[in-house]
């Protein structure tokens, strides 16, 4: 997929939850048709990105522009979300559009957009049933089904694959890069820098600040993850692809000289 | 025959008005309650109901001592209370167990300080903790009846916001629901669905009406809507019930009417167990465990 016209430009951005900054300076730029993967370990500010590019927090400087009119979906983190919680995956789904329509039932038009999702996602027939009783899989395809529903121009995902096993996980990549594919644009952070980030075609390393920005061949480097994670790192090459591995020889701490 | 003696016996007191007021005021109630708290429940908020039913005891005491309409002052109270306790929980700063522990039992013990220096504390002081049949007037009933009213016509309006806000608050809020405004409207109407059901209940005894109808209907059904009608029959049943034991046992109505909900729960409870067992656990169930944003 191309990069189009512009979507959303995060420019210099600093926003702290009030105990010091947790973006600063943050300049981060999205186009129509982009598949971009955040990176950065935890407290980076990468869930933080998310939320000032959407606009659910603003920021202490620097601006955010969005292109006017912009529908933007959000698929938060599944282990944030409470199982035991009573609602169907249709009236999840339904949830999506609780700015435009506030009455419980669904109109004639939403019932079938709702079932059109399900179906584009492989999760036809599911929307009577609670969301707990559902594959580790189809309950990440629900939250994505959400974002859908609302027929966004860019979707944002928060760590879509974490504490997911390697099938959910791969299919998870697969379905975004098909969506990205039908023209979606795709924005995500991750931890997993082997089985998702090393795959995406553009990159951004953050750490408060954004320490690289490229593809994965340019920003996945032993240097620019030194400088985002502040842990000695290795690339290894694997048929053209980086393979990030924990640096060969270095003694874990506490466990030198035992033996 | 033996059964309808039993019934005609049960139903003779509906002959006296005050009875009759009584009767319908704890139904409706224990519907509005049924209706709040599943919202409550939901929320991890049963605390917050306890909390604030003790908060406008404060209210009620300041307002009947200054000769000032009890509801208006009492609900001015708890609304100002409810959202004193939001903002705090909004912040972040400190716990919201610990706030409303010491906003709303100060309220409270400033309450029976005043009863108490006021020479008040008689029967009037007894019925405001525990409820009373007796006390239950033709204006406390058209209060309870406008309150159900315009709550569930707000449930109504505001349905999926409210239910996206209680579900995922963060992402209802990134989303572009205005869960600011969405939370404190559910605040102000616990706020004065717990003054208005104060009559019937009792300030000790409303937060079980809150909590104990949603949480036995959450054991019943996996489905919100019907968990949220569920909680205001069971609500509504128990409150009928209760208020009608009450004047047989000549007992005060908060406990009678509060024990027949917690029955209510115990056989649920019994007789969903097995079920419950072959659940698979959630993955997150504790609200307060939900992961902070970095």
């Amino acid at each position: 997929m191309t990069s189009g016209g512009l979507l959303l430009h995060v420019a210099g951005v600093t926003f702290g939850y009030g105990r010091g900054p947790v973006l600063e300076d943050v300049t981060v730029t999205v186009r129509a048709g982009d598949f971009l993967g955040v990176v950065g370990p935890s407290g980076s500010g990468k869930t933080t990105l998310l939320l000032v590019g959407m606009g659910a927090v603003r920021p202490d400087a620097g601006a955010v522009h969005r292109r006017p009119g912009l529908r933007i979906g959000y698929v938060p983190q599944v282990d944030t979300v409470d199982w035991s919680f009573p609602v169907t995956v249709a009236e999840c789904l339904l949830m999506a559009r609780a700015r435009v329509v506030s009455a419980p039932w669904g109109t004639r038009s939403e019932r079938g957009r709702v079932n059109e999702v399900l179906e584009r996602l492989g999760l036809a027939g599911l929307g009577n049933r609670h969301i707990r009783e559902l594959s580790g899989g189809q309950q990440q395809r629900v939250f994505v089904a959400r974002a859908l529903v609302g027929d966004p121009d860019v979707v944002l995902l928060d760590e879509p694959t974490s504490g997911v096993d390697v099938k959910t996980r791969h299919d998870t990549l697969h379905l975004l890069a098909d969506l990205n594919a039908g023209g979606l644009t795709v924005v995500l952070t991750t931890h997993d820098l082997n089985g998702m980030a090393a795959h995406l075609p553009r990159l951004v390393c953050l750490n408060r600040h954004v320490v690289a920005a490229g593809t994965p061949a340019e920003v996945l480097r032993p240097d620019v993850l030194e400088r985002t994670y502040g842990a000695g790192l290795g690339v290894l090459d694997h048929g053209g692809m980086p393979v990030v591995v924990e640096q060969v020889g270095a003694p874990l701490r506490g466990w030198a000289g035992r033996g | 025959m033996g059964g309808a003696r039993l019934s005609d016996a049960l139903l003779a007191p509906l002959q006296y008005g005050f009875v009759r007021n009584g009767l319908v005021a704890a139904t409706l109630a224990g519907a509005l309650c049924g209706l709040v708290g599943t919202f409550v429940v939901l929320r991890g908020m049963s605390y917050v109901g306890h909390g604030l039913s003790h908060a406008i005891f404060g209210g009620f005491a300041a307002s009947s001592l200054a000769g000032v309409n009890v509801l208006a002052g009492a609900g001015a109270w708890g609304v100002a209370s409810a959202l004193a306790i939001n903002a705090v929980a909004r912040r972040r700063v400190v716990g919201v167990d610990a706030a409303i522990g010491v906003v709303t039992t100060a309220s409270f013990a400033l309450g029976v300080v005043l009863f108490a220096a006021s020479g008040r504390a008689g029967p009037n002081f007894e019925a405001a903790l525990f409820g009373s049949i007796l006390g239950v007037t033709g204006r406390d009933v058209a209060a309870v009846a406008a309150v159900l009213a315009v709550s569930t016509a707000l449930l109504l309006a505001g349905y999926r916001p409210l239910l996206f806000t209680t579900f995922d608050p963060d992402v209802a809020e990134a989303s572009g629901v205005r869960t600011r405004l969405v939370d404190g409207l559910l605040m102000g109407t616990l706020a004065v669905a717990i003054l208005v059901a104060m009559r019937v209940m009792g300030v000790t005894l409303v937060a079980a009406a809150l909590v104990t109808p949603p949480a036995t209907a959450r054991m019943i059904t996996d489905s919100f809507n019907r968990m949220l009608l569920l909680a205001c029959l069971l609500g509504a049943g128990s409150g009928a019930a209760g208020m009608l034991a009450s004047y047989h046992l000549d007992v005060q109505s908060g406990p009678v009417i509060v024990l027949v909900s917690t029955g209510l729960f115990v056989v649920t409870y019994a007789a969903t167990a097995p079920s419950r067992t072959l659940r698979r656990p959630p993955a997150c169930a504790d609200r307060s465990q939900r992961v902070a944003r970095p």
